[in-house]
């Protein structure tokens, strides 16, 4: 559990990130919180030379509300999430989300930059992003674009960003719906044995709109279309959810591993499904 | 009485003496960082060493190449078996009478296995050189399920090729280790073959470890001018590792010098010798320098000391109305690469004999074979006496399996067949003399508490509710009555490596009245320095604030066999207790002179000796103390200290009833735990709030053991849980409150009634979740499922009842 030697570089601006990247490509990589990072390095599965580490870059950070759009630097922490209390107010989801990420000491130095842009599927931010549908802020030397969470994932530790970006802030516009995130783990400090991001907004007494999307389910997260569209024009009746687990299932991949064997995340991922889109609806 | 007086319960509370819930004087250093574990030490001019481990669970090593690993700069030397080969020092002794190897001598035969030692000046460039160390293998079948083993023409060990015999009897096949057999066979299987009830289970005790926070290290310092050897690390029994580093390595033993400093928990990990600890010596002798080793969590859960991995089968057979005639056992045990576990020498699957249990059980056979796999060596007593858990919780789970083949109440069942008050000390059939117990009354206490009938009420009424498809969650009602046996023990049958299995305790009383003593065990969070001190405060009437207890450092410690089995209070607390009474002789004897009157005639008074018939006439334990080292008494050797060498004339039972209620959720196989109440009888009780620490620990130990944690392999013998994600260590979070009560039943050999409590509740907590989880699915047609019972495998039975619809 010792990592080989890096160097360390700590820039202070974005700028002074893209240019050590530049320079190392593919021998360097940017440190958030950590927390997925050095275990990597411990167990000398990621091989860094060049470590960036982002804790000096202020405009990394922080959380703007302007109405119902909301932006969130990368380098805001899981904690800060949930502490804020204007977040809590506009999208109360990333709350009850990151509060079921790890523990508390974990929250306080994992961020939602790492979180996203880690690419394992086991983090809870990149299905809940899909479910919201979060874009993506990436900054590179040929300039910034915007990705959408719901296109960025690729496969296992595999998205959208290249190298040489950064990934500075997801954006997102809040609506009100009612919401859930779901997860079932092992204990405290694990990932999901399977989570469900749910938004659900009511039209009359028909359901206007819904949202649905999976964390570690697949090697990706998955946003299930279908399954909101199970929902949607219906009333929320148990044959709609039914319909759309239903639908939400045939889109998931898991792999078996010491949670358990696949048939059992799929009957899992079924009523976890399920409880988050009753529980959406109940707030909706 | 003199006005000077204070009221003689002033006096007692004044002592903070047995039975005060006295604070934990060790808390204060622990509580502020300011302990002092192994990987605190620094020496001057300390080198570090780091292992290359085998990658194979099986293979035969063809070469070593350390040419690129000494040329890294700070690299000082990678030993390998060809180094310690001429030292003799390539394999050791294990404590289990077989031997292993210290660094791979032409094969490896556990993932995880020591290839090689490299020194360092510094820790990462240790770990850098074990990347540099190029090791060729040839990869072998991999074998690692013990019946497999057992028809396998693959021949693991081939250096005891041709060995048909073992240091515990025959060997039936190359793969084999022993067989060790209790009782009465042909009496007990005529018993059951003609029994009006018989039920048969088969279960497995799956691998685990005691996974302490703190895993095992070692600094070892040769001293090549005075010639000393002196050796800090995590040694939950340092006078026996002087003694085997004496014999093994040559060194007298007056110049081995060990030191146990802090220990960050123990729970059976640190008993054994590791070829870490052999490696660091080596090297420092070698080198001139001071060594560390430490492990990481990952090479303490692959490599050093797991415990359990019991294939156990099950015959039990009653009277039609339950009243249990015989008990067969027979376990398969899986002991991975090397037979290391620890146990006295004569007891080769430890006390798995006290698988009778708490009932009074007239006939009963045992026997245990040994296998070899491709796993990692160990076989320790994780949080219990020598495999009492397993032996617990084998009779549990068949008590409860009777209980269904008799359809009958499994409470019932068992005081029915409860070891009777009047039948003490009782001869149990697989030879055990159970020295005290009161089972009828701990138990009725126990189900009165959590109102029995009324959960039983309950649990129908949810089954109902379930069944018409209201609910989805089960309620289980999980029942456990266990009697450890701790306190190993007498030497005339306990010893390990031929050490007789004793120990020890030194006090001396300082001229002001105050007092050190020093014992043979060592604390690993147990709380030493609190108890032994209140033991000593009654026993010679100085403040328990006014004793020092020092342990761990065998250069001044009294020679002792340490701490584990939950043997420290049993048998180093009875030489405590008698150590103090040396003392109060003497002292008497001084009390009486300075009165002025006869031995007879003075009596010991809390804190003081009083003339008989005249309690304003009397000499503190202070003024005697005083008296002893600066007044000259004719007859009377100065200075006032005593030892005590104990050998216990009997094992201690304590005993203990315990009631989970656990909800289920049967679609995810999510359990919680509502409740739990544990009574426990560790007969006489020293400190009530170290006890209950105890049992608060030992039961979140039980939960995990029953909840989750296992060390797995895969078919390729890779250790699938080799980190803390997916080895289940419980938080806070996972923990549910605990209810704890009690009975004093106390021991009548002991000399102060004590028995022992730091494993009662991993004993008696592990059948007792597990049942709660049968207990849930009971009326579904559920007799046994294994642990680990984590969500999948709830899930799984769920599944197989057909409750999934
Ligand atoms: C015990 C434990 C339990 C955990 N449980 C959970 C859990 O239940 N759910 C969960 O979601 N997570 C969990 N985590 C992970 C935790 O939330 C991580 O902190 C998080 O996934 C990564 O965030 P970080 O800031 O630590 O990123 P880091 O570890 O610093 O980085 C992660 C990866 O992202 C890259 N990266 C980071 N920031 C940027 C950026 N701005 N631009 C481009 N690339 C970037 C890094 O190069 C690296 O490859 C757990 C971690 C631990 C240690």
């Amino acid at each position: 559990m010792i990592p080989s030697r890096f160097e360390y570089y700590r820039p202070d601006d974005i700028r002074g990130a893209l240019a050590v990247l530049n320079e190392h490509g593919d021998d360097a990589r940017v440190m958030a919180g950590g927390h997925s990072l050095i275990p990597m390095m411990k167990l000398r599965m990621a091989e860094v030379p060049h470590l960036i580490d982002l804790q000096g870059i202020a405009e990394l950070r922080g959380i703007a509300i302007d109405g119902a759009e909301i932006s969130i630097g990368a380098m805001t922490t899981q904690h800060d999430l949930i502490a804020h209390a204007g977040l809590a107010d506009a999208a109360p989801i990333l709350r009850e989300a990151a509060l079921q990420i790890a523990d508390p000491q974990v929250r306080y130095m994992g961020t939602v930059g790492g979180n996203v842009a880690n690419g394992d599927p086991g983090n809870d931010m990149p299905g809940l992003m899909q479910c919201l549908d979060a874009r993506f802020e990436l900054v590179g030397a040929d300039g910034t674009r915007e990705v959408a969470a719901r296109d960025f994932y690729e496969a296992a530790y595999m998205t959208a960003r290249d190298d040489e970006e950064l990934l500075t802030r997801i954006r997102f516009t809040a609506t009100g719906a009612g919401y859930a995130y779901e997860k079932q783990k092992r204990k405290i400090g694990d990932y999901a044995t399977a989570a469900c991001a749910a938004l659900i907004s009511r039209d009359g007494d028909r359901i206007g709109s819904a949202s649905v999307a999976m964390t570690n389910l697949s090697d990706v997260p998955v946003w299930s279309q279908a399954a909101g569209d199970a929902l949607v024009g219906s009333t929320g009746d148990a044959a709609a959810i039914k319909a759309a687990t239903d639908a939400a299932l045939a889109d998931i991949d898991p792999t078996g591993d010491n949670r358990g064997p696949v048939e059992f995340k799929k009957h899992v991922a079924g009523i976890i499904i399920s409880r988050a889109i009753a529980r959406a609806l109940s707030r909706a | 009485m003199n006005d000077m007086t204070p009221e003689r319960e002033d006096r007692v509370a004044n002592l903070k003496g047995m039975g005060c819930a006295r604070k934990r004087v060790e808390d204060a250093r622990f509580t502020q960082g300011k302990g002092n574990y192994i990987d605190d030490l620094k020496l001057p001019g300390m080198l570090h060493g780091d292992f290359v481990r085998s990658p194979y669970a099986h293979a035969r090593v063809l070469s070593i190449d350390t040419e690129a690993a000494l040329a890294l700069p700070g690299v000082i030397a990678v030993l390998t078996a060809k180094d310690l080969e001429p030292l003799n020092l390539h394999w050791m002794p294990t404590l289990a009478g077989d031997k292993q190897m210290v660094l791979a001598d032409g094969k490896v035969l556990f993932q995880g296995q020591e290839v090689a030692f490299v020194v360092a000046t510094d820790r990462y460039v240790a770990a850098d050189a074990v990347e540099l160390v190029e090791v060729e293998y040839e990869d072998l079948p991999v074998i690692v399920d013990p019946f497999e083993s057992l028809k396998s023409d693959i021949v693991l060990r081939e250096d005891l090729a041709g060995q048909t015999s073992g240091a515990h009897g025959p060997r039936k096949h190359h793969n084999h280790i022993f067989t060790w057999e209790v009782g009465d066979k042909d009496t007990t299987e005529a018993v059951i073959d003609d029994a009006e009830v018989v039920a048969e289970e088969s279960m497995y005790y799956h691998r685990t470890h005691p996974c302490p926070l703190e895993p095992c290290g070692a600094v070892a310092s040769m001293d090549k001018v005075n010639g000393k050897l002196t050796i800090h690390g995590t040694f939950q029994a340092p006078h026996v590792v002087r003694t085997v580093a004496s014999l093994l390595s040559g060194i007298e033993e007056h110049n081995i010098r060990v030191i146990s400093p802090d220990i960050g928990g123990g729970f059976g990990n640190k008993v054994g010798v590791y070829p870490g600890y052999v490696c660091s010596i080596v090297a420092s002798i070698v080198t001139g320098k001071p060594v560390k080793w430490i492990e990481d969590r990952m090479e303490n859960l692959m490599s050093t000391a797991f415990a359990r991995d019991y294939w156990m089968k099950g015959r039990i057979s009653a009277t039609k109305d339950g009243k249990i005639t015989g008990l067969h056992c027979h376990v398969t045990a899986d002991h991975g690469a090397f037979d290391a576990c620890a146990d006295p020498t004569k007891f080769p699957a430890g006390f798995m004999n006290i698988c009778t249990g708490s009932y009074d059980i007239p006939t009963a056979y045992l026997a245990v074979d040994g296998v070899y796999t491709n796993k990692a060596p160990g076989g320790v007593s994780y949080r219990c006496s020598f495999r009492v858990t397993e032996a617990v919780y084998f009779i549990e789970r068949m008590i409860e399996v009777l209980a269904i083949e008799l359809n009958m109440d499994a409470a019932e069942l068992r005081r029915i067949n409860f070891i009777r008050k009047d039948q003490f000390p009782y001869q149990s059939a697989l030879g055990w003399e159970y020295d005290s117990g009161d089972y009828h009354t701990a138990w009725d206490k126990a189900l009165k508490a959590v109102d029995y009938e009324g959960l039983r009420r309950e649990q129908a009424d949810r089954v109902a509710a379930f069944r018409r498809g209201e609910t989805r969650t089960l309620m289980g009602i999980g029942l456990s009555f266990f009697t450890e046996i701790v306190g190993a023990g007498p030497v005339k049958n306990c010893d390990i490596l031929g050490m007789g299995m004793f120990d020890s305790c030194e006090v001396r009383i300082h001229p002001t009245g105050s007092a050190i003593a020093r014992l043979g065990t060592i604390s690993q969070g147990q709380g030493h320095a609190t108890t032994f001190a209140q033991i000593l405060a009654t026993e010679i009437g100085i403040p328990a604030d006014s004793i020092t207890i020092e342990e761990g450092d065998t250069d001044t410690a009294p020679y002792g066999l340490g701490t584990y089995g939950s043997r420290s209070t049993p048998v180093a607390g009875a030489a405590t207790a008698m150590a103090g009474r040396k003392i109060r002789a003497k002292a008497q004897m001084i009390a009486a002179y300075l009165l002025e009157v006869h031995d007879d005639d003075v009596e010991f008074d809390v804190d003081r000796f009083v003339v008989k018939g005249a309690p304003e006439r009397f000499k503190t334990m202070a003024d005697i103390a005083y008296a002893a080292y600066n007044q000259a008494i004719p007859g009377v050797e100065p200075g006032l200290e005593a030892v005590s060498y104990y050998d216990p004339p009997n094992m201690t039972y304590p005993f203990g009833a315990y009631v989970c209620i656990m909800d289920i959720d049967v679609d995810t196989g999510v359990t919680d735990i509502r409740r739990f109440y544990a009574l426990d009888d560790c007969g006489t009780r020293i400190n009530p709030m170290v006890i209950e620490g105890q049992i608060h620990g030992g039961l979140t130990e039980a939960l995990a053991v029953v909840l989750g944690q296992e060390i797995a392999y895969d078919d390729m013998g890779n250790v699938k849980t080799g980190t803390l994600m997916d080895f289940f260590l419980p938080t806070a979070w996972e923990v549910p409150t605990y209810e704890t009560d009690h009975t004093v039943t106390p021991s009548p050999h002991h000399p102060i009634g004590a028995k022992g409590v730091g494993e009662s509740p991993h004993v008696g907590g592990v059948p007792c979740f597990s049942n709660a989880v049968h207990d849930a699915f009971r009326p579904f047609g559920l007799r046994h499922s294994n642990m680990p019972h984590d969500h999948w495998r709830i899930w799984k039975t769920a599944n197989g009842l057909g409750l999934h619809g």
